[in-house]
């Protein structure tokens, strides 16, 4: 077993037609990253998530092996062997080869890709370039006053949520870390907290809300710089706040008494920030506000991470090049400029001219140019999955699905490292296995010792 | 007569129906079913004579459209002037390639425009 493998935490041998268990498995659909789910597992299919959400029971109850080939060059079966040397060709071959995605694979693979970035002298690129890249330019600029989820469960009393919908996108996040815990400094658990949600419609999240601000869309710049001017004691003219956020100047300064009153605040926002108008501008509103939030009392921010892994794609792409994302290697050293090395640019702007897609879709969430010419160039995909993605890519692998079929370690959204529990073993290669033996074959072709 | 374009703000997001659609496969029902409906205020769909499961165009910014069916969003959820898609294909077609040097696209917030194509058969 080599250094970094994931079959350090291989899964136990199921027994035919035995009920196997598996306690504190981890779920990876989103960033909150549940590791006390209990998984009963029958002839290599998950029949029981307990303490799963919605989203999680979805996620272990349908990813069984799935039938079909585990190589697939131009549509058509091939052993990985073939597979491995036409990845190897696309990538050593190409003048601008981009690698993206990476959040739904485990540290250990993530680490493999961008060493085949490094040697290929290609930019790497994760999906946080379309989620909280923005917030991560905005941590740049302005700085995260932040804490763990562990924190907020035992600390928080007044909890906003801005732009985001966790009911939806996160539905353990009250119940786990955010609103119900009883936490060592809040034993009246969610009685102890103030619930405020911030968005331009009354998402199902809002009915957990003790107060509901609807604001106008695209004015969450607007808005957040109001309570800044608030916070700071800033004399503001009622009758502009009103127009420009939608919203009436005295439930913003009613807000800012509450946030100044409380004892631990806590900000967490989601793609309403990111996605619209502003984007890392509206991030750094957000995150300057916490940080000034810090001369009344104690108050943190923490982005509401997507997908499983895309916090542990920060860290590895970070630890490992300087930089967390868009990341580009054509000149033997990493540059970061996000808007000319971040995927959606790389493509829309045809620029790349091959590719490795990893864990990702962006056949189906990509814009229109960027996905037309993705179409035009080679890439490689690797999904647990069939996609769009995948059905288009000159060779897809198909792979075992982490934290399922196979080990590794994953960042839940506070950057908090959690080890991954698998229920069953899959024939199919994991990401870290296909990525080492492209690794191999790229070295090989480009005469690396 | 057809009611002429009017201009809205669509706003793409996640839902259950979406998120347990992506592990249940995206050519599968489910997920084909969520990324494929428009939800429009109630009290648009009543202004602009509009029907559950009537077909619209939307126009973006740079002219890019989209042919959707409507359904109507539930009571309260959505302000009227704004319309709500679950993330996928269609919502995808309406982001343009200018991130605006952040590296996302525009992905909520588009200014469209919404005009009726077909009114859905009873």
């Amino acid at each position: 077993m080599t250094s970094g493998s994931t079959q350090a935490h291989a899964p136990t041998p199921t027994i035919p037609g035995e009920l196997k268990v598996i306690h504190d498995a981890t779920c990876t659909f989103c960033g909150c990253v549940c590791d006390d789910i209990e998984l009963t597992v029958k002839d290599n299919h998950i029949i029981e998530a307990k303490r799963a959400c919605a989203l999680g029971k979805s996620w272990f109850l349908n990813h069984s092996v799935e039938d079909r080939p585990s190589c697939t060059i131009d549509g058509n079966p091939a052993s990985l062997e073939q597979g491995y040397d036409r990845a190897a060709q696309i990538l050593t071959t190409g003048k601008y080869p981009i690698c993206y995605g990476l959040s739904d694979s485990p540290c250990e693979a993530q680490r493999v890709a961008v060493s085949i970035v490094d040697w290929i002298n290609g930019t790497i690129d994760t999906t946080t370039s379309v989620c909280h890249g923005p917030s991560g330019m905005a941590f740049q600029g302005v700085g995260e006053v932040t804490c763990s989820l562990g924190e907020v469960a035992n600390r928080g009393d007044m909890i906003l949520f801005w732009g985001s919908n966790p009911a939806e996108s996160h539905p353990r996040h009250f119940t786990k870390y955010s609103l119900m815990p009883k936490g060592m400094f809040l034993p009246n658990g969610r009685k102890d907290r103030t619930c405020v949600i911030v968005d331009v419609r009354r998402t199902k999240s809002a009915k957990a809300a003790d107060i509901f601000i609807q604001i106008k869309p695209k004015k969450d710049f607007e808005a957040l710089w109001t309570l800044r001017a608030l916070a700071k004691g800033i004399e503001l003219d009622p009758d502009l706040v009103h127009r420009e956020t939608g919203v009436e100047f005295s439930v913003w300064s009613d807000l800012m008494d509450r946030m100044k009153a409380c004892k631990f605040g806590v900000i967490f926002f989601g793609m309403g920030l990111t996605m619209t108008r502003g984007k890392h501008v509206n991030s750094e509103a957000l995150l300057a506000l916490t940080r000034d939030m810090n001369a009344h009392t104690r108050f943190v921010a923490k982005p509401n991470r997507g997908h499983g892994n895309v916090t542990g794609a920060d860290n590895v792409v970070s630890w490992r090049t300087g930089y967390p994302f868009g990341v580009n290697h054509a000149r033997g050293y990493p540059r970061f400029n996000p808007g000319e090395y971040t995927t959606s640019d790389t493509l829309a702007n045809r620029e790349a001219d091959c590719a490795m897609m990893i864990a990702c879709d962006p056949m189906a969430n990509f814009s229109q140019p960027a996905r037309e010419h993705l179409a035009t160039i080679p890439y490689i995909a690797l999904d647990t999955k069939e996609t769009p993605t995948t059905r288009s890519a000159a060779v897809a692998f198909a792979v075992a699905t982490y934290g399922i079929n196979t080990g590794g370690t994953v960042y839940r959204m506070d950057d908090v490292p959690i080890p991954l529990r698998p229920a069953f073993a899959s024939p199919h290669p994991s990401d870290y296995d296909v990525l080492t033996a492209i690794e191999l074959r790229v070295k090989k072709i480009l005469g690396i010792t | 007569m057809l009611p002429m374009s009017e201009t809205f703000i669509l706003i793409p997001g996640r839902t259950t129906d979406q998120g347990c659609g992506v592990s249940e496969g995206k050519f599968n029902d489910r997920y084909q079913k969520a990324i494929n409906a428009l939800q429009v205020a109630p009290g648009d769909m009543t202004r602009l004579g509009l029907t559950e499961g009537d077909r619209v165009r939307l126009t973006g910014e740079e002219g890019q459209t989209v042919e959707v069916c409507i359904t109507a969003a539930k009571k309260d959820e959505l302000p009227e002037g704004l319309l709500f898609i679950a993330y996928g294909d269609i919502s995808s077609r309406m982001m343009t390639g200018d991130t605006h040097g952040s590296g996302m696209p525009t992905s909520k917030g588009m200014e469209v425009t919404m005009e009726l194509i077909q009114k859905v058969v009873a």
